[in-house]
């Protein structure tokens, strides 16, 4: 294998099919087809639905990817694609997909995990990542904090949300002051006009009971709920709810407790590294927020672009660019797809 | 040409390949596995034992041919994503049959209905003759079903063979990839053009659009 390997990387895990090939450390295509559209009259992502758009946009995704970058299927070193964790019927369509691809083609296949993929990303904007670090990952589905020794080889979980993903949060906030689906990104920017301090929402599992058993754990329910009873009550007197205050008051509760949390763990662990991925990553005041609290303390944020925070191939062609490189073992064939599969796996060898 | 079959319409997964020449067909191997959960791990193996008890590689593959059920939706994507992408990766030609027909087809002359398990206790259907779909496909309740037949294949005959009260032939439960291969012959000998692998869903997805939402406060 070249030191620079070619790998081809396959996102199915929810609503987005996306198709990345790198060289090494460098992007050379990040192909993507999203079927949010489809999703946004329920008020979340549908897994039928979302697993139907990605067996109509798997081949063409992955030729744009091919055009993109300028290689073909021959040059390529490897093939990988998200096995897990993620929606089982919108997994199995990748996986077979990157089966049909190895299979027909020779190449070696690498079953990864979305999580570990969703730090690997990084590499592509800012190279190789500094290890040990410490990642935080937020989105829709997931809300985590790991402690990334050798990212090839393994990760430890320090702690996820008990409840809601931090993501999911926004989509239900959103969802309550009538602003559509997604919520992530509508919020950030209604939030720019309100006031932060405006109101006082819960921070969940940060009162000192809480941290013997939940230090590096997230909840995001009771905020939600908060919310909800807060406006709520405002309908009810007939008042007009300050969307902007609201938005701003809410974002701040999330990205405080995100980044407090993710600053505690680099210091506990001894880190100085914290790179912050999945689709939340995305939020401006967590990356603002973010910044300000790691400067203190001497610990440098890696935060990627917003485009490679969300859910997309590149991540999972970064990832399998690591593990070749790293002379990790390929899967076999009969590779499942694992909707639950646990953070401690990067990639499935057996 | 060497032509590859494969069908995860029903709990087995198949993979067959076929040799097509100018006037006929040769079955040269065929791999199944029966297990209505694991068409995402049995199918990419079969098909590389099948190849390889052929002595052949997957550049020898001419055309993929593929069952589009009507079956359960998870399993039968695996078929279809499979064989697009490998159709793709070699720049070969794909074409889509109706996994039904092609137990109709094995079946052969006189009335038969085809059966498969939709799961929700209703069946995948169509009704042939002498091998062709004179109805169908639907999805209903065993009991629902109607048309004229005096045999019945496929494992939904098996499992509500009372409710139709004629033979079931037990040896054609799933779609045999010489069976899926025949239906596509003339135009794999015509090279007619590649086909987008649409499945035969014969329903919608389940999912409800949320309405007034409900309060928290007490
Ligand atoms: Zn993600």
């Amino acid at each position: 294998m070249p030191d620079e390997p070619l790998v081809l990387g396959i996102e199915t895990s929810c609503d987005e099919t996306g198709v990345g090939i790198v060289r090494g450390h460098t992007l050379l295509a990040d192909a993507l087809a999203s079927s949010v559209e489809q999703h946004a009259r329920f008020g979340g992502v549908v897994p039928e639905v979302a697993s139907r758009a990605h067996l109509e946009a798997i081949v063409p995704t992955m030729q744009r990817a091919f055009d993109d970058a300028g290689v073909t299927l021959a040059d390529i070193d490897a093939i990988a694609v998200t096995s897990g964790p993620g929606l089982a019927g919108a997994l199995l369509v990748g996986v077979a997909a990157a089966k049909g691809y190895a299979l027909a083609a020779e190449k070696p296949l690498y079953g990864v995990n979305h999580l570990a993929a969703h730090v690997a990303v990084d590499t592509l904007e800012h190279g190789p990542l500094p290890e040990p670090a410490i990642a935080m990952l937020v989105s829709g589905g997931h809300s985590s904090l790991l402690l990334v020794d050798d990212l090839a080889n393994g990760v430890t979980p320090l702690g996820a949300t008990i409840d809601d993903a931090a993501g999911e949060a926004f989509d239900k906030v959103a969802r309550l002051l009538g602003l559509g689906f997604p919520g992530g990104p509508v919020i950030d920017r209604r939030a720019r006009a309100g006031d932060p301090a405006a109101i006082a929402f819960p921070r969940g599992l940060t009162a000192s009971k809480d941290q013997a058993a939940h230090r590096f754990d997230f909840s995001f329910s009771g905020l939600k709920t908060a919310v909800a009873r807060w406006v709520e009550a405002r309908e009810r007197d007939g008042e007009p709810v300050p969307v902007a205050d609201v938005s701003a008051s809410f974002q701040e509760a999330v990205c405080d407790v995100l980044t407090a949390k993710a600053i505690d763990a680099c210091r506990a662990n001894g880190v100085e590294t914290l790179v912050i991925g999945g689709g939340v990553a995305a939020n401006s005041r967590l990356r603002v927020l973010a910044e300000q609290r790691a400067e203190k303390h001497g610990i440098r944020v890696r935060v990627p672009r917003p485009a490679l925070c969300t859910d997309n191939g590149a991540m999972v062609a970064a990832l399998g660019s690591r593990l070749v490189a790293a002379g990790v073992a390929p899967s076999r064939l009969d590779l499942p797809a694992d909707s639950a599969m646990s953070l401690t796996t990067v990639s499935v060898t057996e | 040409m060497l032509v590859l079959a494969l069908d995860t319409a029903t709990p087995a997964s198949t993979a067959a390949l076929v040799e097509v020449t100018a006037d006929g067909l040769s079955g040269i191997a065929e791999r199944r596995t029966v297990d209505p959960r694991a068409h995402g791990e049995k199918l990419a193996p079969e098909i590389a034992a099948a190849l390889a008890e052929a002595g052949v590689r997957p550049a020898d593959l001419g055309a993929i041919v593929a069952g589009l059920g009507p079956g359960p939706f998870t399993g039968l994507r695996v078929g279809l994503a499979t064989a697009a992408s490998m159709a793709h990766a070699l720049g070969i030609p794909t074409y889509g049959v109706c996994s039904l027909d092609g137990l109709g087809r094995a079946a052969g002359p006189g009335r038969v209905l085809v059966a498969t398990d939709a799961r929700r206790r209703e069946v995948y259907y169509a009704t042939y003759l002498d091998g062709v779909r004179v109805d169908g496909p639907e999805v209903a309740k065993p009991a629902e079903v109607t048309g004229e037949f005096d045999r019945v294949a496929g494992e939904g005959g098996l499992k509500y063979g009372d409710l139709f009260g004629v033979p079931v032939e037990e040896h054609l439960l799933y779609p045999p990839g010489a069976a899926l291969v025949a239906l596509a012959a003339e135009r794999i000998r015509e090279a007619a053009p590649s086909e987008p692998l649409t499945p035969l869903y014969l329903r919608r997805p389940d999912a409800v659009e949320p309405t007034g939402r409900k309060t928290v406060l007490t």
